[in-house]
């Protein structure tokens, strides 16, 4: 479903993605971790077809982005990012509505009813966005996130501002989705809330792919530690080769 | 979707934030009314021929009072990252681009609309005569600004300095239009009939076409990082 190949995205002189090589099969369930300026961000932006990697190959459904119908992609991804990307004056369900329909569907009353039941804010329905506390903001931009039942879920630190009940509501819509086929990819420093979903581990470190293993037999200390090692080994490798000058 | 519902979606979206938060409502007509004012104290109209200087002071207040429209719609998009909630969406962007210049239109026709009743009594002048061609002049030259206006603003909207570079960039580019608007709306005042200053109406339609078409083909580009 995704395939990078030596994949490089760079700001002016600085590498984000170096060199990624990456398969994720459908269904797949991937937990992305590293630590800050990996490349995570960048990664899921590039395969949002929202940035265009600087070098190497990138396949979205078996097809280029750069030469295929991008629209018809984009149909398909569900990107919940750093941002909310609502509206702070249209209510919860004028802003699942705008973008229901800018996917191109026709969400009756019922429907974004029940994406608002879902994320449990029904009864906030004709409240507008800006009186919203920042866990209800979030909950609101995952039902936007996951409105067009997208086949690949993007998702940027989904946790954020969600306490302990909307995190559960969170991994119960995302196992609901990846029962559903759906795959996704989901970059988080919330190890213990993110792990129960994944089915793969990706640690991410200067742009390149340090480690790719599967969780099963992990759990959130094993996995703590593996995130530890693999970091450190990595930086440690990154200063050598400042020294070195290479 | 179709793509005309696309464009009144954005369209309609813009409105309906403006009409609920009125950010900009106040600042657009309170800057333009500023701007007729201090003109009106400046310059003595008993002496001048309003017909002379009232048509460049008019659309000096309608092309700001529009930066400033297009700035604050360019804001909003960028807060949030809600651009990209857009570019990620499966549209054709030359309808967000002609929803976002739909939505300018009508917010400078707004500011038009209370300013140049407000100009005619100001300045002693009776529109009643040549109120038809003085319509067609202020939507022929609105549509052409917000046309370029709206390109420039998506180009810049994604610079740190976006405010700042918009009116650099886009007030060369809107020398054409701003000159038909100003004659036009001269020759229109003096009450001259319509072949005296047709080619500058021909002029601005010209324009309008030229840059809409440009905009919808080029705006997916202007729009990539």
């Amino acid at each position: 479903m995704v395939e990078t190949e030596r994949l490089a995205r760079r700001y002016g002189g600085l590498a984000a993605l170096d060199g990624l090589d990456l398969r994720i099969g459908r269904g797949e369930s991937i937990l992305l971790l590293g630590p800050n300026g990996a490349g995570k961000s960048t990664l899921l932006r590039t395969l949002a077809t929202l940035l265009r990697p600087s070098d190497g190959r990138l396949r979205l459904f078996g097809a280029d982005p750069s030469t295929s119908d991008r629209a018809a992609l984009r149909r398909r991804v569900g990107l919940l990012s750093h941002h909310t990307f609502l509206y702070d004056h249209l209510t919860a369900e004028e802003n699942l509505d705008f973008y229901g329909r800018l996917y191109g569907l026709r969400p009756a009353e019922g429907e974004l009813r029940g994406a608002l039941v879902e994320v449990a804010l029904d009864d906030r329905r004709s409240e507008q966005v800006r009186t919203f506390s920042r866990g209800m903001q979030q909950r609101l931009a995952i039902a936007r996130a996951f409105l067009h039942r997208p086949e690949l879920l993007l998702l940027d630190e989904p946790f954020t501002g969600l306490d302990r009940q909307g995190a559960d509501q969170l991994q119960a819509m995302l196992r609901d989705r990846i029962h559903a086929g759906a795959t996704s990819v989901l970059a988080t420093h919330d190890f213990p809330s993110a792990l129960p979903l994944a089915t793969r581990v990706v640690i991410l470190a200067a742009g390149r792919a340090v480690i790719d293993r599967p969780t099963a037999g992990l759990d959130a200390a094993g996995l703590e530690e593996v995130y530890r090692r693999a970091t450190r080994g990595a930086a440690n490798a990154a200063r050598a080769m400042t020294r070195t000058g290479s | 979707m179709s793509y005309f519902r696309i464009v009144a979606l954005v369209a309609g979206k813009d409105l309906r934030t403006e009409l609920r938060s009125r950010e900009q409502a106040l600042s657009l007509f309170v800057f333009a009314l500023l701007i007729l004012v201090v003109f009106n104290f400046a310059f003595d109209f008993t002496i001048i021929d309003f017909q002379a200087l009232g048509p460049g002071i008019l659309w000096v207040a309608f092309i700001f009072s529009g930066v400033l429209a297009l700035n604050h719609s360019f804001r909003i998009e960028r807060e949030q990252d809600r651009i990209e909630g857009i570019l990620m969406a499966p549209i054709d962007r030359s309808a967000f681009y002609l929803g976002k210049v739909l939505a300018t239109v009508l917010f400078m026709a707004a500011v038009e609309a209370v300013l140049v009743p407000l100009a005619a009594i100001l300045f002693n002048q009776v529109l009643s005569a040549r109120l038809g061609m003085m319509l067609l002049a202020l939507i022929l030259n609105t549509i052409g600004f917000a046309a370029v206006g709206t390109l420039f603003a998506a180009v810049t909207t994604q610079t740190r300095r976006s405010e700042v570079l918009l009116p650099i960039l886009l007030f060369p580019a809107a020398v054409p239009i701003a000159l038909a608007a100003v004659r036009t709306t001269s020759h229109i005042l003096a009450g001259r009939p319509f072949p005296h200053y047709a080619h500058w109406v021909y002029m601005s339609a010209a324009y309008d076409l030229v840059f809409l078409a440009a905009a919808v083909l080029l705006f997916d580009y202007a729009l990539q990082e």
